[in-house]
């Protein structure tokens, strides 16, 4: 790793101050990818400015508009948090399977968000349910939220505070793994709700993105049988050592069913 | 350089180190604690797993600094003096290791996965086993040494 300096800023005026004084330096979350990233040398940051410790950045509150979740919180804590487990069961177990347990317990969720890796679960969630992302300046909308491979709406500086996931009334995500990575080579998100079902895919593509054959077949009929025939064109998909665009957009598919499946189960 | 201030082992401890150095590296280099691996630096083998407040965390993709007010326990601190941890002595009555060099992170894992689920059942132990490898491929014994270990400190709790 290049030498940077590293700074905790307990309040968000602080962190924000923090980054306007130090040119080139970099949010640290949970440093799940960040640290890999830095020891390969591919980036260099001035300084680190540590998010976690600030005050109410992390935790679980659930409303009527929905169930908001602090940036700061870690996976596991996802995945164990009573009011996620009862209401967005499917939310909980997408944290379950982010990564592996000690991966978990550091990772969080804005900071998976921020980043937006194409092959990273939240973003898949984040899309399907609609969810709100707020940040220390506005509010946007998931829709308008994931803009390009490792390029989001936010802003120079802009740091996430949370995120509201509306509650659906079925939801779940299938992901096909990467059997050494755990990255979805390909994960579907389907959420149905009383106004319509959104479905999101993550890995196959640079970035996260709404199916809208999907969405308008099984908003028509919330059923496995509604996607399964359903192909998707292989034109803009990942293809790598690990599976070409033409076997990501036959997942895609694959995945879609089974998470209706699982939704319905 | 940075003052850190930390607990290991129960003990309170202090330390310089750059912003950049791995928590992994001040253990193994400040502290002397060598009992906690590196194995591959890329956050896929956990060799390097210790606890941090209570849960299993690889320190190898962690900063020292990060530690900063933690209570940390490395392999080191599992052990009452001669009386090994249960699940210490599990890997060894069911030979959960054959070179030794995943030992200590599997060991740090499974203490962190009986104390979230004490009713583990092997598919759930393969599970939580996602985040180590043993290179030796000696995964049955070392699941069969968490079952154990597990089944007993429920018995004993």
């Amino acid at each position: 790793m290049h030498s940077f300096d590293y700074l905790r800023p307990a309040t968000l005026e602080e962190a924000t101050r923090l980054f306007r004084e130090n040119a080139d330096a970099k949010f640290l979350a949970g440093g799940q990818t960040l640290i890999p990233t830095l020891k390969q040398r591919l980036a260099q940051p001035s300084a680190l400015i540590d998010l976690t410790r600030i005050q109410g950045l992390a935790g679980v509150k659930s409303a009527t508009g929905g169930i908001t979740i602090g940036a700061a919180t870690r996976h596991a804590d996802v995945a164990s948090a009573p009011e996620i487990r009862k209401s967005l069961p499917a939310l909980a177990r997408l944290a379950d399977h982010i990564g592996d347990p000690a991966v978990r317990h550091m990772g969080t969720l804005g900071g998976s968000i921020a980043n937006n890796d194409p092959a990273a679960d939240y973003p898949a969630a984040v899309l399907a349910l609609g969810a709100t992302v707020h940040t220390i300046a506005r509010s946007v909308a998931a829709d308008d939220f994931f803009t390009g491979m490792f390029e989001t709406a936010l802003a120079e500086g802009e740091i996430i505070k949370a995120v509201t996931f509306p509650v659906p009334e079925k939801a779940a995500y299938a992901k096909f793994a990467n059997p050494a990575s755990r990255y979805a080579m390909v994960g579907v998100f389907v959420a149905k709700f009383s106004t319509g079902v959104r479905v999101a895919v993550t890995g196959a593509a640079p970035c996260v993105f709404r199916e809208a054959a999907m969405e308008a077949a099984l908003t028509r009929s919330f059923a496995p049988g509604a996607v399964a025939g359903i192909s998707v064109s292989p034109e803009g998909l990942n293809s790598d050592l690990h599976g070409t665009a033409e076997y990501r957009a036959h997942l895609v598919t694959v995945m879609a069913r089974r998470a209706v499946e699982a939704a319905l189960g | 350089m940075t003052t850190i201030a930390l607990t290991v082992n129960d003990k309170p401890v202090k330390g310089e180190v750059e912003p950049r150095t791995l928590l992994v590296h001040f253990l193994r280099e400040q502290l002397k604690l060598t009992g906690t691996h590196v194995g591959c630096d890329t956050s896929q083998c956990g060799a390097c797993v210790v606890h941090v407040d209570g849960r299993a965390v690889k320190a190898c993709t962690m900063l020292a600094v990060q530690a900063e007010g933690t209570s940390v326990t490395t392999i080191e601190g599992l052990a009452q003096g001669d009386t090994l941890h249960p699940v210490q002595a599990a890997f060894r009555e069911h030979h959960g290791l054959q070179c030794g060099f995943c030992t200590p992170g599997m060991i740090m894992t499974a203490v962190d996965m009986i104390r979230r689920t004490p009713d583990l059942d092997e598919k759930a132990i393969r599970a939580g086993l996602e985040g180590n490898l043993c290179r030796c491929t000696g995964y049955h014994n070392i699941v069969k040494a968490i079952e154990a270990a597990a089944r007993e400190m429920k018995r004993s709790a």
